[in-house]
């Protein structure tokens, strides 16, 4: 009476559509880590050889067929990089902490968490163009201050979200151990809590810090580049990305090498920082 | 080697012989050896922790789905162990029901609820399906609370609605055992007596095994009752026995509440 | 992982503690107004994420409002673009943008789905770490290096190797064929869109592999008690409890691919022409702008690329606010935070 055998067609049609979708899901992974082997194969093949070179990191960005390097755009790269994360940082740790501290009761921390997460995956050629707008436009020239403004504005989501998430797992317990003592909550925020997420807090610094290190489309509106030696932030900077960006669009060779030990660069370095960030947050977590 | 606890006359549905139960390392079962008697209810009492909970998953093989637990020894059920057995465990499951803590209504209509576990073994017409759908609500002491919203989602139920859903869900597929695990604990009163005067009527059909730690519900509704204390089958008998005369010391300074 | 690109799937599972926030102890005297100062400070770069959201937006008004009030509505169905003539419509990047970004998910939702439920109910416990963090790995990579990649390795071999029997066998059959006519390019919308699809796929995975763990283990085991095979249970019981979060994953996904830049540019043609063929070049919001903005001479060219840019924050800015919606429905629901 029981249909519940192993002879049964719909049992066993089952089991064939459940071993066929497995199998199809492992495919769809499969599918995913090609992509990224090959994406890194290709930069190790083709960046790899200029990435060896010394030249790569101490002479400048070349007229085409001329040998060159990319030192005035790693340079100008390090520069905004640092300066933009050293301008989007205080406000990032700032706004989180509002929202993990103060957030209790009104409705200002859960609109800014809603707000920064739609700022933080908007589209970052939009926040070139605001800063082209407030910046460019009135002082009339493309500069470096210009591109770290534009960057720090990237910082600033990735931050506020990760010291408000990390400032969050700090457990009450401490806090209320400090303001037994009778310190001011100022101090509790600054002195206590802080401390103990530091190590949460950094780790969303250097994730902000990899996510600015690739992006193009803010500086192509805001630093330009520079092929000359510059360290002026009041004039168009050289920076890795743009520079990838128009060497890799024109027509010459040895242009194209260039910019795919460029293009390697960058990507070892973000995902050098991704890989740091990971473990550091596990050692917390 | 535990000596086979076995005072029942009827005959047994599940026999477990010998049966080891570890968590990663922990060795949470002890040489477990019982019969499980067919077309009756056997209750597993005993205090938090003392491994019911796990014995009940492991008549199922509900562990299998967890890489760190695993089971050793025998549970033998019409001649087959199935812990060994090259069966498919999910042929076992359909045969082993098991109806949980706390309700679990599917994401669907009751209706589609009801058909899930026929859907996955009978392609009924809609007539026949309608017809298992109100048996098995029937069944359960749920049709006449249901029958005109069988089109409505499982969570508009109260809570002991839902969790009769879940019992004539498990019955819908006739499977030949069903495993309760505290099926009351998230009940109210009145719906607790509703669910154990079904659990009464159920064990005509079914071998019914249920696990409470409520002592007063193993007395009301079970035939037999094993306790159980720290991973290791304590007594096993039929329950007025039990209750009224325990054999062993620990069982009865549990039933006296003198701990637990 | 859900919306921070690069930090691990697990970061929110861990974040599951309830708002915490200790009411100060009233303190009489004189070291208030250094706490008062300093959460007013913090409060005051809380509104400034507000106010960076809300400046980007009138500035983006103001710049364009040359174009809006020269070209008005027609400005987003025409199709003409002409710097010369001074005539401008955003018809074709839009459409551009749109339909990337259609390929990009009707490839990338599947295929996350695939890979969460594989990370979630097969892979083993010591793999699940690596793998996962190589998918997200995918995601940390820039944007310009999926754009040079694309131009120079993978569409060279899809001009040689895919399109032609694209072309020759679905080209053939009728109802689809307009979509793959043309001669193979290698670039194109499709390749753009194929690509787009492996950028996001790390993001719609991330955020359903998070939703799908916060099934109660018991539903799971309510399906699997009465003999459902794995497939069975994600499908039929995981993913319909789930569907808020994964819509709100999708829409993630959709909002990323709206705004993607350089990898699009690299790809897509930079042609300014309506065309019905998948195969033929075109563009989309992001890399017009991209392309022109620093070349562009003449207010009006000026005018309508910043409305373009308008346009693209409206959108991904809805988008992304309904995903968050969505998103913190399911949290709610859940009692953790997405």
């Amino acid at each position: 009476m029981s249909a519940i055998n192993a002879a049964n067609a719909t049992y066993r049609a089952r089991k064939r559509t459940n071993a066929a979708m497995l199998a199809v899901s492992g495919a769809a992974l499969a599918f995913g880590l090609l992509w990224l082997v090959w994406i890194l194969a290709t930069l190790l093949y083709e960046g790899g050889s200029a990435l060896s070179r010394a030249s790569l990191y101490t002479q400048m960005t070349p007229p085409p067929g001329a040998d060159g390097g990319l030192a005035n755009a790693i340079v100008g790269s390090l520069i905004m990089v640092a300066s933009g994360t050293l301008i989007g940082t205080p406000v990032g740790i700032l706004a989180g902490t509002y929202c993990a501290e103060y957030g209790r009761s009104g409705w200002l921390a859960s609109a800014t968490r809603f707000l920064n997460d739609v700022l933080l995956s908007a589209p970052s050629i939009v926040i070139g163009l605001f800063v082209y707008s407030i910046y460019v436009a009135r002082v009339g020239h493309f500069s470096g201050w210009a591109g770290s403004v534009a960057l720090g504005l990237l910082v600033v989501p990735v931050v506020v979200r990760t010291t408000d998430d990390m400032l969050k797992l700090v457990p009450n317990s401490l806090r209320e151990a400090a303001f037994a003592l009778g310190c001011p909550t100022w101090k509790v925020i600054t002195l206590v809590t802080y401390q103990a997420a530091r190590t949460g807090i950094v780790t969303g610094i250097l994730l902000a810090v990899a996510r600015i290190s690739g992006e193009t489309a803010p500086l192509l509106f805001t630093s330009l580049n520079n092929q000359f030696w510059s360290v002026d932030m009041n004039q168009p900077l050289a920076n890795l990305p743009v520079v990838i960006f128009q060497f890799a669009m024109s027509p010459y060779a040895d242009w194209h090498r260039l910019a795919w030990g460029g293009a390697a660069l960058i990507t070892l370095a973000v995902l050098a920082l991704n890989i740091v960030a990971r473990l550091a947050f596990r050692k917390t977590g | 080697m535990a000596e086979l606890m076995n005072p029942v006359s009827a005959r047994p549905k599940l026999q477990v012989r010998n049966l080891q139960f570890y968590y990663g390392s922990f060795h949470a079962l002890k040489n477990i050896s019982m019969d499980i008697p067919e077309r009756m209810v056997t209750a597993f009492i005993g205090p938090s922790g003392c491994g019911k909970s796990t014995l009940l998953r492991t008549l199922n093989k509900m562990y299998a789905l967890y890489p760190e637990q695993r089971a050793e020894g025998e549970i033998i059920m019409d001649g087959e162990n199935l812990l060994t057995s090259r069966q498919d465990v999910s042929l076992i499951r359909a045969r082993i029901g098991m109806v949980f803590q706390k309700p679990t209504p599917f994401p669907m209509s009751i209706y589609d609820n009801i058909a899930f576990g026929v859907r996955l073994f009978e392609n009924l017409p809609m007539r026949d399906m309608d017809d298992r759908v109100e048996w098995a609500l029937m069944r359960a002491a749920l049709w006449d609370e249901v029958k005109g919203k069988l089109r409505q989602s499982g969570d508009s139920l109260s809570g002991g609605q839902q969790q009769r859903l879940c019992i004539a869900r498990g019955i819908a597929i006739k499977p030949e055992v069903l495993l309760l695990d505290e099926p009351c604990s998230a009940l109210d009163p009145i719906s607790t007596a509703k669910i154990e005067e079904l659990i009464h009527e159920l064990k005509s059909d079914y071998t019914v095994v249920i696990v409470t730690h409520n002592m007063q519900q193993a007395a009301r509704v079970s035939d037999f009752t094993a306790y159980m204390y720290l991973g290791e089958l304590i007594e096993y008998g039929g329950t007025d026995d039990l209750f009224i005369k325990p054999k062993k010391k620990q069982t009865e300074d549990y039933i006296t509440g003198r701990f637990g | 992982m859900s919306a921070v690109p690069g930090l691990p799937a697990d970061y929110d599972i861990a974040v599951t503690v309830p708002r915490n926030g200790v009411t100060p102890p009233a303190r009489p005297g004189r070291g208030r107004w250094k706490d008062r100062a300093f959460e007013w400070l913090t409060r005051l770069f809380a509104l400034l994420v507000f106010g960076i959201l809300g400046a980007i937006l009138i500035s983006l008004v103001a710049g364009s409002m040359l174009s809006l009030e020269r070209n008005g509505v027609a400005f987003l169905w025409s199709d003409a673009w002409d710097p010369v003539k001074e005539s401008f419509g955003a018809l074709v990047p839009i459409y551009g943008t749109l339909l990337t970004s259609f390929i990009a998910l009707l490839i990338g939702v599947p295929v996350s789905f695939g890979i969460a439920l594989f990370l979630t109910e097969l892979s083993p416990t010591w793999l699940k770490r690596p793998l996962g963090t190589a998918i997200e790995l995918l995601a940390a990579i820039p944007s310009i290096i999926y754009g040079m990649w694309g131009l120079f390795v993978f569409a060279p071999l899809f001009q040689t190797y895919l399109q032609p029997h694209l072309i020759a066998t679905l080209g053939a059959v009728p109802g689809i064929a307009p979509l793959f006519e043309g001669p193979p390019l290698g670039i194109g919308m499709l390749t753009a869109g194929l690509i787009l699809s492996i950028m996001v796929i790390p993001f719609i995975t991330a955020v359903m592999r998070d939703v799908f763990e916060l099934v109660p283990p018991m539903l799971k085991e309510s399906a699997y008690a009465l003999g459902g095979t794995t497939w069975e249970v994600v499908w039929r019981v995981v993913l319909p409890y789930t569907k808020v979060g994964v819509v709100g994953g999708i829409m993630l996904g959709l909002g990323r691919a709206l705004g993607e830049t350089m990898a699009v540019t690299f790809v897509i043609g930079n042609a300014h022409r309506l065309s019905a063929s998948l195969m033929a070049p075109g563009t989309s919001i992001a890399s017009a702008l991209a392309n022109e903005f620093t070349e562009a001479v003449g207010d009006l060219y000026f005018a309508a690329l910043i409305e373009l840019g308008l346009i693209l924050f409206a959108i991904t800015t809805v988008v992304l606010g309904v995903s968050k919606l969505l998103l913190s429905r399911l949290a709610r629901r859940e009692g953790t935070r997405t």
